[in-house]
């Protein structure tokens, strides 16, 4: 049976809204983390141009600084990361609800190990030294004081 | 301080294998023989190159193997004069449908060895085959498709498969 | 509501790489089998939908390559979702509301094996947010498990729940991974996404579903215990993971409470991971009674695309064999259950 590889790769480049907008800039530039407020006063990170529940449009000049600490409200272990991971060597996802936000937003955690990964455990962001206004110029977390 | 940000690069890439099936194999592998190897339908008869295992029009398996010559009629043409990245020919170049003798569906080749605005509806080609040590399971064991001289063929003959 | 029913089924055997077919090698044997099956002539389906994504194979346009199973001439009556075929089903039992058509052909279809399935399911991310970082559908899936596990369960329920799928399996000619691992042997499998195991996963799986609806007296016609589609509804939940309770199937229950699902005998669940198996179970109500999926379920066979059409097919299957009197077929699209449907089937 015959066979060849296929590859599709993509230079894909999105436009932004005016949520999001920010939210890139001020991670470029601050850098600091925003989050959106809802229309029944929750704070949503990451923020989102339109409100999940009610549809109506989030106002960018409304955004409220979150973090940069939060706490892990679940996590998954990597073992073998894949080349397009945040890190190239073994790290846990989790969902992260950063102080001030009342969701959480799915990053990498670096420097804990597979044993001592726990929901609970408070984090902090670490930033890229070089940003360009894209999620992965927030590095990872690590954990609070570390 | 910088532009505010409104576009974000998301680049891709996946990686895929691609398997071509029974009866698209078969074909390939023919193309590697220098032959081309069609199916036909066991209920309404028409004749598939290259196969795809199954008669559009039925719905039915295409088990049948037939070996058609490789002379056709052009059917339909484009004159390429765009380049586009990993281009090897020179523009303008002609890509057409060729009906393949005793085929019910067109099959998509080059046309060379004439000028572009030479190629029309009719034309009688051949297929110029890479030499046979060159050849391989691929659409390009055929270099391209080139007149043969002959007259036209009569229009009742490629028109029900324009 | 038009009373619509199921009044056949059909399946390739599930594959982990069929690379001696092609899509339409594959589907043309089912869908030949589901027509022959119904009773209904080709050339009297009078509406053809189908479910399938051109992310299995990455070409575009890969479901229309389908259509030459059908054979779509004269130009048929014909739409295409890019979901699994269970949504297919829907726009088909939809469509038949309208009471102009009768009878329709669903299938559902894929080659998983062609890709990194898990990676490829990353592109189903938030864009901006999430898919960047490039986690996979299991990755994604551990997330769940875990908040699901501190929400008061343990590992060994996931055990049970794989434990009692590759039994069911062994039974179906066309499950892909049958078996009898005790639990403690799966709990001491190493993980492979903490806290899932290889096994809490679906395999990969290439292969094809059809089912035929038929609507009123046609289904009497054709169909001595047509499988009566009683009740269907789907909803989807916003995508942000870490705005919603993954713990909870929020959309399922909606979809079980509009599609009305108690007093079933028989459940099959779309629960690609062990864990997701027991929090649809409490999304749609169902006690200790319910046989929860007899085939096996999507531990034991997971065609994409197909997989979902496939519940109900199973669910349809007893019915029409008289094994089940009412039952519950659900199916699920999206990470750690976003998008659900709930399908409710009834003998006479």
């Amino acid at each position: 049976m015959l066979e060849a590889p296929n590859i599709l790769e993509y230079p894909y480049t999105r436009s932004t809204g005016p949520v999001i907008g920010r939210f890139m800039t001020e991670l470029r530039d601050g850098p600091r983390l925003l989050g959106a407020t809802l229309l029944d006063g929750r704070v949503a990170v990451p923020p989102t141009e339109y409100d999940p529940a009610t549809g109506a449009a989030v106002d960018a000049d409304a955004m409220v600084e979150v973090g940069p600490a939060g706490v892990v409200t679940t996590w998954s272990w990597v073992a073998t990361p894949r080349p397009e991971h945040p890190l190239d060597h073994p790290f846990a996802w989790a969902l992260v609800r950063l102080d001030g936000a009342d969701t959480a937003m799915l990053h990498a955690v670096d420097g804990v190990a597979e044993g001592d990964m726990k929901t609970g455990l408070r984090v902090t962001a670490r930033f890229a030294e070089e940003r360009v206004g894209s999620i992965r110029d927030l590095a990872c977390f690590v954990a609070e004081g570390s | 301080m910088s532009e505010p940000v409104t576009v974000i690069d998301t680049p891709m890439r996946l990686d895929y294998r691609f398997t071509p099936g029974r009866a698209q194999s078969r074909f390939l592998h023919g193309m590697g023989e220098g032959k081309l190897l069609g199916q036909r339908c066991p209920q309404c008869g028409s004749v598939y190159l290259p196969p795809r295992g199954s008669c559009a029009k039925c719905g039915v398996a295409t088990d049948e193997e037939v070996e058609l010559p490789d002379t056709g009629t052009v059917t339909t043409f484009c004159v390429v004069n765009v380049p586009f990245y990993g281009q090897k020919l020179k523009i303008p170049y002609v890509s057409a449908t060729i009906l393949i003798d005793g085929a019910d569906i067109g099959l998509m080749h080059l046309i060379q060895e004439c000028e572009a605005s030479d190629v029309h509806m009719g034309m009688r080609v051949q297929a110029k085959w890479l030499p046979e040590g060159d050849r391989g399971p691929t659409m390009e064991s055929i270099e391209y498709f080139r007149p043969t001289g002959e007259a036209d063929a009569p229009t009742e003959s490629y028109e029900e498969h324009v | 509501m038009r009373d619509v029913a199921v009044v056949s089924f059909a399946e390739a055997p599930s594959a982990r790489a069929r690379d001696d077919a092609n899509e339409v090698e594959i589907l043309l044997p089912v869908v030949d089998e589901a027509i022959k099956r119904s009773g209904i002539g080709r050339k009297e389906i009078d509406f053809t939908c189908s479910g399938s994504c051109d992310y299995l194979a990455g070409a575009p346009f890969a479901f229309v390559s389908g259509l030459d199973a059908v054979g779509a001439w004269p130009p048929i009556r014909e739409s295409h979702v890019e979901m699994d075929g269970a949504w297919a089903m829907y726009e088909a039992w939809v469509r038949m509301q309208h009471g102009d058509v009768d009878t329709a052909l669903v299938y559902g279809f894929g080659k998983s094996s062609l890709g990194d399935l898990p990676h490829v399911l990353t592109l189903q991310l938030d864009p901006y947010y999430v898919a960047p970082l490039w986690p996979d559908a299991i990755d994604t899936a551990a997330l769940q498990a875990r908040a699901w596990l501190e929400a008061g369960h343990d590992e060994r329920e996931m055990a049970e729940v794989v434990a009692r799928s590759r039994a069911a399996a062994a039974s179906n000619s066309n499950a892909q991974l049958a078996g009898s691992p005790t639990v403690d042997e799966l709990l001491a499998e190493p993980y492979l996404a903490n806290p899932l195991r290889r096994h809490d996963c679906p395999p990969v799986s290439d292969g094809a579903a059809a089912v035929v609806l038929a609507a009123g007296d046609k289904a009497r016609e054709v169909c001595e215990r047509p499988a009566w589609i009683r009740g269907i509804d789907h909803r989807i939940e916003a995508p942000a993971l870490g705005g919603r309770d993954l713990t909870v199937s929020a959309s399922s229950r909606k979809a079980g409470e509009e599609a009305g699902v108690d007093g079933v005998d028989v459940a099959e669940l779309h629960a690609p991971f062990s864990h997701q198996e027991p929090i649809l179970r409490d999304a749609l109500g169902l006690g200790d009674d319910v046989d929860v999926n007899p085939s096996g379920g999507a531990l034991a066979a997971n065609v994409m695309m197909a997989a979902g059409l496939v519940r109900i097919g199973e669910v349809a299957k007893r019915i029409t064999d008289g094994t089940a009197g009412r039952g519950v077929a659900h199916a699920t699209s999206g990470a750690c259950l976003q998008q659900n449907l709930v399908c409710v089937m009834e003998g006479d």
